[in-house]
């Protein structure tokens, strides 16, 4: 039989916390336990600070040409080498997560702009409504990912802009579906009858009540989309949809160098390292991030 | 089942109505006059205005659609404006060549990531797991073109073993054809056969966990027979779904690996449309892509009544 002290321990203990630390306090200290997403986040650090600071960390100029010094390999004067017409390596890339970042960033805002509302929408007012914006998202995501940010990026026209419009549109019926799904479940509670009983709108009630209870699986799908959208931009610049030259973009790096693999290969290998780590670090933070933010997990 | 059928294919309906729709409006994503961008350089106004009466951009958009719409309905997909051809004509031409790798890769992913994930399940928590776990993280983190040029230059640069590029067809030279295609078949088998290890290990997981493994076990089962005639058999049913939903991500992968590797298939069609402008050519296939993905779903559905006996009454 269980001791009255260690009970009424247990009991205080689970107090103290539920009265002291609040919702994102806790998923913090969650977080904090999950090695891979905190091992993500400071990766993401370095990458941002290196993005951010890249004048002042970079010796070289990530546009200018040297022709003394084509596709010259790794040194202590080019950390990455240089490419086929003499720029540094080190410099493009770090310039180039600035394209990078931005793009996933971005798009994936413009995704949760367009598909919070819809997904709102769809699931608090049900109906020919919903069923009209369910059928759409589902048109929407029937049509492959990659293949329809290609086509909307050729229709538009090859630009960053216009590739991270394309990203972020494409990305919308993920957010839909998971906005509806969320306030579909989330529309039944106590603490939203309540709201409407006492005579909320239903736009105040579904921006103020239910979007702050969905926010967190929000977070985890932008967090994972972020990934997505970084490498269907890489993608899009690779094919040159993207950004343009001569700005530096890991993509299109990744393009030029396919044409001199056998002579400069560090020119393939760097830029392909850099996706994989920032894609790796957001992918490691959303599965942290969702074990952090699962209500079930103590 | 055969109402359960026919409730899915009138669900489709509106989904493929509205797919076409969304495709038929890419074309008004165009800056400016559709029938001047598509003439591309040729400024010629009786070009501009045989494009626009051809393409009947003259007309409201719904009455465009209907045309359209009319047109794909009886197989006409358009007319290439590079390679003066059907659209159709190339979508067929260049389809088998995109269902050899995507075949390929499908096969490649359920091997090594099925098998992955229940070693994963069965090995709970041990550095098999972890194993696992860490690969599946590489294959969904990896972007495909850049493995795809990695291996070009680990096998075909440096080791010489493979071709960097081409495509031989199975029916003129087997071995040929699966030395030029084992290399993009992998690439685009790795990223699903990530996502494949994730779904195998946490359907196992369950599967073990319930009360007829335990049932299993109790009657002295030998534990192999316990994992694969009973856990692995009921684990691996939504694996036939999440099979046909990860079409979707091969065919975008196959766009750049078909570029990577020069292999005239359904990716390099669109690319080469994309870069000409050949608009129609962008439409038909994003269109014939999604009606696959759409007919992969229900035949999937098919697939899951069909294996799971609880759905066939």
């Amino acid at each position: 039989m269980m001791s009255a002290a260690p009970l009424s321990a247990i009991i205080a203990d689970a107090a103290s916390e539920s009265v002291i630390e609040s919702p994102l306090a806790r998923a913090w200290r969650r977080l904090q336990r999950r090695k891979g997403a905190m091992l993500a986040l400071v990766l993401l650090l370095i990458i941002v600070i290196l993005a951010v600071f890249a004048p002042y960390l970079s010796l070289h100029d990530p546009i200018k040409q040297g022709w003394s010094s084509v596709r010259k390999p790794p040194s202590a004067l080019h950390w990455f080498g240089t490419d086929e017409v003499g720029r540094d390596l080190f410099a493009r890339i770090i310039y180039g997560a600035r394209a990078s970042l931005s793009a996933g960033v971005i798009s994936v805002t413009i995704a949760l702009f367009l598909g919070v509302p819809l997904g709102i929408l769809a699931g608090y007012r049900g109906g020919w409504i919903d069923a009209l914006i369910s059928r759409f998202t589902d048109a929407m995501l029937a049509c492959p990912f990659l293949i329809l940010a290609i086509a909307m990026a050729a229709f538009l026209g090859p630009s960053l802009t216009n590739a991270m419009i394309a990203i972020g549109i494409t990305a919308t019926p993920l957010f839909i579906r998971l906005t509806r799904g969320q306030v579909i479940s989330v529309k039944v509670e106590d603490y939203v009858e309540a709201a409407r009983a006492v005579g909320n709108p239903p736009a105040r009630i579904a921006f103020r009540h239910i979007l702050p209870n969905i926010m967190p699986q929000l977070l985890v799908q932008a967090t994972l989309t972020i990934a997505t959208a970084i490498i269907a931009e890489a993608a899009l610049s690779f094919l040159g949809l993207g950004q343009q030259p001569p700005q530096p973009s890991w993509g299109s790096m990744l393009n030029s160098a396919q044409r001199f693999l056998s002579n400069a290969p560090w020119m393939a290998v760097f830029p392909g390292i850099a996706i994989f780590i920032t894609v790796l670090s957001f992918n490691l933070l959303g599965d942290g991030l969702r074990d952090a933010l699962d209500p079930r997990a103590k | 089942m055969l109402s359960l059928l026919g409730n899915r294919l009138l669900q489709l309906l509106p989904t493929v109505f509205f797919v076409s729709v969304i495709i038929f409006l890419l074309q008004q994503l165009l800056p400016g006059d559709p029938a001047t961008v598509m003439a591309g350089e040729e400024n010629d106004p009786e070009v501009i205005a045989q494009i626009r009466k051809q393409y009947r951009l003259d007309q409201p958009l719904p009455v465009q659609y209907v045309y359209w719409i009319g047109g794909v309905l009886k197989g006409d997909l358009g007319e290439s404006m590079r390679l003066k051809a059907s659209v159709t004509d190339l979508v067929l031409q260049k389809l088998p060549v995109t269902m050899q790798l995507a075949f390929m890769a499908i096969i490649i992913a359920l091997v090594i990531g099925v098998t992955a994930g229940i070693i994963s399940a069965v090995k709970r928590d041990s550095f098999w797991d972890y194993a696992v776990n860490v690969i599946s993280l590489w294959g969904i983190s990896t972007p495909n073109f850049w493995l795809g040029i990695m291996m070009i230059l680990f096998f075909s640069v440096y080791l010489g073993w493979l071709p960097a590029s081409g495509y031989v067809s199975p029916f003129e030279d087997f071995w040929g054809s699966i030395r030029t295609t084992i290399m993009p078949a992998f690439v685009l088998g790795n990223s699903i056969a990530g996502i494949l290890m994730r779904h195998t290990r946490a359907a196992m997981l369950q599967a073990l966990e319930s009360d007829y493994v335990r049932t299993a076990r109790a009657k002295g089962l030998m534990e192999k027979t316990v994992v694969i005639k009973h856990a692995m058999r009921n684990a691996l049913t939504p694996i036939i779904t999440l099979g046909a939903l990860e079409f979707g991500t091969l065919l975008s992968g196959a766009v750049l690996t078909e570029q990577i590797f020069t292999i005239p298939g359904f990716g390099k069609l669109i690319v080469d449309a994309v870069f000409n402008r050949d608009y129609a050519v962008v439409q038909g296939v994003v269109l014939v892509t999604a009606t696959t993905y759409i007919l992969l779903n229900l035949l999937a559905d098919i697939g899951y009544i069909l294996v799971n006996p609880r759905l066939r009454a």
